[in-house]
């Protein structure tokens, strides 16, 4: 369709970037330029707050951590989902659809109705505290959607192909390493993105899970905020930190990315 | 229908995901409807209670009100950024540099922890320096945040500019999938932009605008860090939505039997939800054709 320019989504940009923006200068901003009085960039800039991000441990643990289990629980949830996106995508067995179903009704629970359970289960385990805990018990919302997206890759690829590797001779370890995997690569980064960015937001559970140690980032700043005022542009700082894997991610899977909001199914 | 022999592999397929579920949604779930149908002293020994629980959750009128809270920022938020979210992919330039940007940038909110997106809303509306308690303070109103309404408002606006975007994607990838052909069709016919919209672009957005509506009442109404960060429920209650009020019951006041049922509760109203969005995004899809074979 033949389309004229529009102002439209300039005035949606701006709106997206001011807070941002604001976000970035009350970050550069010394502490007595932001309880003086409003101005608009900083007047005398300052990297001190990332400098105080940066030489305090118990701040840059907080990246260092969070990273560490929102990448293991990527790896699990894409160990477990693979095979179980081909088996809804390539059988219709016995109860697939309300399983797939119920799957989803688990990705739509908020975390706050499991939190208490889930934290006494991890604690009877011994785990409280541990990267595992936290990897493991975010699987209940990230392995559906997972398997949601995935499926929808895997169901794009003619079921024929799984045949003719079959008359080949491959088993279906083969079949998976040689011809599936390569042909939803895509999907499998879209998977992974998406897994990344929902273990990256959440914090109810990973701050609950986690008492020294292991504590993520979210939850460092959560708990800084008691002291509210005093902290808004070390907090700002530490919140423009957190921006940086997820900019970075949506670069390199920016072609896909609407495919797997939309769990594979587009059109 | 499938062979024993498929039945067994693709059981077998599924065994690390089911596994992986049992324990980390199943067994939690299980024990929060057992709390829910028990009384306890600090977690040491249950006395079967029944339905107590729930006839006091149901009744109260705390409870009514905090659903009434998450229901009302769910509609609300459905009703503005559905439309908005249309309209601005109609918008969107079709391809170029500048429409792979829009997309990139669009997608930032998206990927932000939902604790900073509630302290970038917080700071920008800081009395006295704040950019839009100012903002508006320089047209002549007054940011207060005493005032409920200005605070739905904040969360509003704060839940729109952090998950628009979504609707915009979704949008926008359903309209890529529409042929040119439609629209020589349609100029041909000489359909004007709202016959175009009507008649080819809106039925053709069905299934990702049920995928948006479904994401995006969810994701609103399970709201809890970001407006817990921006107002803590406040002023007086006018903010405390489900999720901050089973929080609250939960862990604060540690009331395992009355937070259950309330949990209970809400997990229904989200899986009959969740139900029917499914049942009509699914059986149009790629499911369809496992039911027919």
């Amino acid at each position: 369709m033949n389309q004229r320019f529009s102002i439209v989504p300039v005035f949606y940009l701006a709106f997206l970037l001011i807070p941002l923006y604001w976000l970035l200068t009350m970050s550069f901003k010394p502490m007595k330029e932001i309880a003086g009085q409003l101005t608009l960039y900083p007047k005398s800039p300052t990297l001190n707050h990332y400098q105080v991000i940066f030489s305090d441990s118990s701040w840059y643990l907080g990246y260092l951590n969070a990273t560490i289990y929102v990448l293991m629980n990527v790896a699990i949830c894409l160990a477990a989902a693979i095979p179980a996106a081909y088996a809804f995508s390539r059988y219709h067995f016995f109860g697939s659809r309300s399983l797939f179903f119920s799957l989803l009704a688990f990705r739509m629970m908020s975390p706050a109705i499991l939190l208490i359970p889930i934290v006494q289960i991890f604690s009877d385990l011994n785990l409280i505290d541990t990267y595992i805990a936290v990897a493991l018990a975010h699987c209940f919302f990230n392995l559906p959607i997972a398997i949601w997206i995935l499926e929808g890759f895997i169901s794009s690829v003619p079921a024929e192909l799984d045949e003719l590797a079959r008359i080949d001779g491959y088993n279906l370890a083969t079949y998976f390493r040689k011809i599936l995997l390569p042909e939803i690569a895509p999907g499998i980064a879209v998977a992974a993105f998406f897994c990344f960015l929902f273990s990256w937001t959440e914090v109810i559970l990973s701050n609950a899970l986690t008492t020294i140690d292991v504590k993520p980032i979210g939850a460092i700043m959560s708990r800084v905020s008691s002291v509210f005022t005093a902290n808004v542009p070390i907090l700002s700082a530490a919140g423009v930190l957190t921006l940086i894997p997820g900019i970075l991610i949506v670069i390199l899977v920016r072609r896909h990315l609407t495919r797997g909001f939309s769990m594979g199914r587009v059109d | 229908m499938a062979s024993t022999a498929q039945h067994r592999l693709a059981y077998g397929l599924l065994s690390p995901t089911l596994v992986l579920m049992i324990l980390s949604g199943v067994i939690p779930f299980a024990l929060v409807v057992y709390f829910s149908l028990h009384d306890t002293f600090a977690g040491e020994h249950y006395i079967w209670v029944g339905t107590t629980w729930y006839e006091q959750v149901l009744g109260s009128t705390e409870f009514h009100a905090a659903l009434l809270r998450s229901l009302g920022f769910s509609i609300l938020a459905l009703a503005i950024q559905l439309p908005l979210g249309i309209y601005i992919a109609l918008k969107l330039p079709v391809q170029g540099l500048l429409s792979k940007l829009y997309i990139i940038i669009f997608a930032i909110p998206l990927l932000m922890p939902v604790i900073v997106v509630g302290y970038i809303w917080k700071f920008l509306v800081l009395p006295k320096i704040g950019l839009l308690s100012e903002f508006v303070a320089l047209l002549g109103w007054n940011y207060d945040l005493n005032d409920p309404v200005v605070v739905w408002i904040t969360l509003i606006l704060m839940n729109t500019w952090h998950w628009t975007s979504l609707v915009v994607l979704l949008c926008f990838a359903g309209l890529r999938t529409i042929p040119d052909a439609y629209y020589q069709a349609a100029a041909i016919d000489g359909a004007g932009r709202w016959a175009i919209f009507r008649h080819i672009q809106l039925p053709k957005l069905r299934l990702v605008l049920l995928i948006a509506g479904l994401l995006r009442f969810m994701d609103s109404f399970i709201i809890y860090t970001e407006a817990y960060v921006l107002a803590r429920g406040g002023p007086g209650v006018s903010t405390n939505f489900l999720s901050l009020e089973l929080i609250q019951t939960a862990t604060i006041q540690f009331d395992l039997g009355e937070g259950g049922a309330m949990a209970v509760i809400y997990a229904t109203i989200v899986v009959v939800v969740a139900w029917l969005f499914f049942s009509r995004i699914i059986p149009s899809q790629s499911m369809k054709s496992q039911e027919d074979t």
